[in-house]
């Protein structure tokens, strides 16, 4: 006897209908129409307004400086989990407990913390200075908004990673070591291609946000730094050009949904492995 | 091919916890060695001591006569099959079984050839471009065989490898280990807790209780001799039956009073053995296995002296045999008769012990007196 039961699922179908599927639709709309001389017509205007060289190089921007923070969130990050996932790690709990504890605490706060360690007679110059090295420039610069993203984002790479390595059959890694490979081979053999379903999934919730951020660009990089969030954020807000700001995150929207798609199918075609 | 030397092994976890302790054994080259144990016995640490994937706390290892403590596993030697096969996920069959060489700098071509013919030996060349996720349970072990037959170990060690396969393909697959071992012609040491599969695969059999060596026999004298209560009970299925009993020396023999009511006479012979033994106090636990108690009525009319009455219980009809669990006294055995037998449950029937068969262990020290 199977009751049907989908009428538990109507609550969810009105919630994702109203701030799902409602405010994407309207996005669609306010990127591809718009009102003319009281009758609304269909336009491709916004959407070719993207490809002009100033936004385009805003876009190319917010791409890099993703990419480089993804990448640096990859390299610290991967070893920290390899770590975590140690069986024999005494202090794990403890470390753990270290990734997780910032997120607790609000994101701009976190954020703002950085404005005072990186300011001109912040804390991180006060140090230089006592130690008798130069003072650094770094707030408003591309390398704050890279160290605010990386900061922010870490956990979302490591956990993840720590997920995955943490599953990880000890005996995969024994019998390596017993066919007669030695610690690095197992690594390079063994380990890495078995967590890449990890490091595909770190990627995506790392690169994602960073690449859409706007208050970290806002903040650390104090303006100098336009991002493709700050862009659309000033459409909405400064601007008031609510088409143009809605074929923006559009066209973002599809980037972003075109490279999970290569990325989910690079990981099934290769059942979560095989990168050697 | 290699002689194995274990020298008191210990095994000592953080804490003093002892996993496995002065464990003595010299395996022979060419043999094929059985821990069996419960689970926690230590017979998996001893195991893994050997492949070098666990440190010896104490003791000395020799695979050939070489001494084997500080050495890395990858330099041992051996080739271990896990319980759960440790393929890689990620890659084919065929890589599977060729890792090891490719890890040895093999040729490319005899890599080949030997694939080829651990694959043969094994029935699994059709697989070879497949990926272990594609595979059955049966397969997948044929595979971690294959892996460990390539490489030409010196000494084979299996850690439990058939107990993830249902019970048709581990009878199977046992004949296929049995019959690979003679192929190899190398020293295998297996390690299961299923006893069946000890008595049926091993020349000597290692029975561990608590990190000790309890008893290293083979099969049979390990099945008729055993030398405690442990592995009187933990060999042979169904299990022995066990009663507490006292002596009673009388003027015309020597009688076992079962603690739950009932006497046997001993034989002439076994009461010669039991006044041979030394053994001088009363308390005994007697041990019958099942397949010693009968009803036939032929028996019966031929041991008089061991006839008890017994109320049946329970009968298990399995086809070539019946088990008929028995209330003598009060206490509970099992008997495994001809499926001609007419009892039924609630019945009361005479049975009688074959009394040649009767094991006899000292009840403070568990240990055997009289076999």
């Amino acid at each position: 006897m199977k009751k049907n039961k989908s009428f538990c699922a109507y609550p969810y179908y009105v919630w994702m209908i109203t701030f799902i599927v409602i405010p994407l639709l309207l996005v669609l709309w306010y990127a591809l129409f718009k009102s003319e001389n009281d009758s609304i017509v269909f336009t491709t205007e916004y959407i070719k307004r993207f490809f002009e060289p100033i936004y385009i190089q805003v876009f190319l921007r917010s791409i890099v400086l993703a990419v480089i923070s993804t990448a640096i969130c990859l390299v610290i990050g991967y070893p920290l989990a390899y770590i975590l996932a140690g069986k024999t790690f005494k202090h794990k709990n403890m470390l753990m407990f270290l990734v997780i504890v910032p997120m607790w605490m609000n994101f701009l706060l976190r954020t703002y913390a950085w404005l005072t360690i990186l300011e001109k007679n912040g804390i991180l110059n006060q140090i230089l200075r006592f130690l008798n090295l130069p003072t650094q420039n770094i707030l408003y610069t591309n390398y704050a908004v890279i160290l605010g993203m990386v900061y922010n984002y870490l956990p979302f790479m490591v956990l993840p990673l720590y997920t995955v390595l943490s599953k990880m059959d000890i005996n995969l890694i024994n019998a390596a070591e017993d066919l007669g490979a030695n610690k690095l081979t197992v690594f390079k053999k063994v380990v890495f291609p078995l967590s890449l379903p990890g490091v595909v999934s770190g990627i995506t919730m790392t690169f994602m946000p960073a690449v859409t951020t706007f208050v970290i660009s806002k903040l650390l990089g104090g303006g100098q730094t336009t991002l493709i969030g700050d862009l659309i954020e000033n459409q909405f807000k400064v601007a008031n050009d609510w088409n143009f700001g809605s074929a923006l995150s559009l066209i973002l929207m599809v980037i972003i949904l075109l490279s999970m798609r290569v990325m989910t199918k690079y990981e099934q075609e290769n059942e979560g492995g095989g990168l050697f | 091919m290699a002689d194995l030397q274990l020298k008191n092994i210990y095994k000592i976890y953080d804490g003093n916890v002892t996993a496995v302790s002065d464990f003595n054994l010299d395996i022979e080259d060419k043999e094929f060695i059985i821990l069996v144990g419960p689970s926690g016995c230590g017979k998996s640490t001893t195991l893994r001591m050997i492949a070098g994937l666990e440190e010896i706390s104490k003791g000395e290892l020799y695979i050939g006569g070489q001494l084997m403590n500080d050495i890395e596993p990858k330099d041992r030697d051996i080739a271990m099959v896990f319980q759960n096969y440790a393929l890689y996920p990620h890659m084919t069959v065929y890589d599977n079984m060729a890792f090891g060489l490719k890890l040895r700098k093999v040729p490319k071509d005899i890599i080949k050839e030997k694939v080829q013919e651990a694959a043969r030996i094994l029935d699994i060349e059709h697989l070879l471009d497949r990926k272990p996720a594609a595979l059955s349970g049966g397969q997948r072990q044929r595979v971690a065989l294959g892996r460990a037959i390539v490489r030409e170990p010196k000494v084979f060690l299996m850690d439990e490898p058939l107990s993830n396969l249902d019970a048709k393909l581990r009878v199977q697959m046992r004949t296929e280990i049995n019959k690979l071992h003679k192929k190899l012609n190398t020293t295998f040491l297996y390690v299961t807790h299923d006893q069946t599969e000890a008595l049926t695969m091993g020349t000597r059999i290692v029975v561990m209780k608590d990190g000790v060596i309890q008893q290293v026999d083979s099969p049979q004298v390990l099945y008729s001799k055993p030398c405690n209560v442990f592995v009187a009970g933990f060999i042979g299925s169904p299990q022995m039956n066990f009663s507490d009993a006292k002596i009673d020396k009388r003027a015309d023999g020597t009688y076992i009073v079962l603690a739950g009511g009932g006497e046997v006479k001993l034989t002439e012979a076994k009461a010669q053995q039991l006044e041979a033994s030394g053994f001088t106090g009363t308390d005994v636990i007697m041990g019958i296995r099942p397949e010693n108690i009968h009803d036939e009525d032929v028996f019966l009319a031929n041991s008089p002296d061991s006839i008890l009455d017994a109320n049946v219980i329970v009968t298990e009809p399995m086809g070539a045999e019946t088990y008929l669990f028995l209330k003598i006294g009060e206490t509970q055995f099992n008997a495994r008769v001809n499926p001609r037998t007419t009892a039924k449950p609630g019945d009361n029937i005479k049975i009688a012990f074959d009394v040649s068969k009767i094991h006899l262990f000292d009840k403070e020290t568990e240990k055997t007196i009289i076999n």
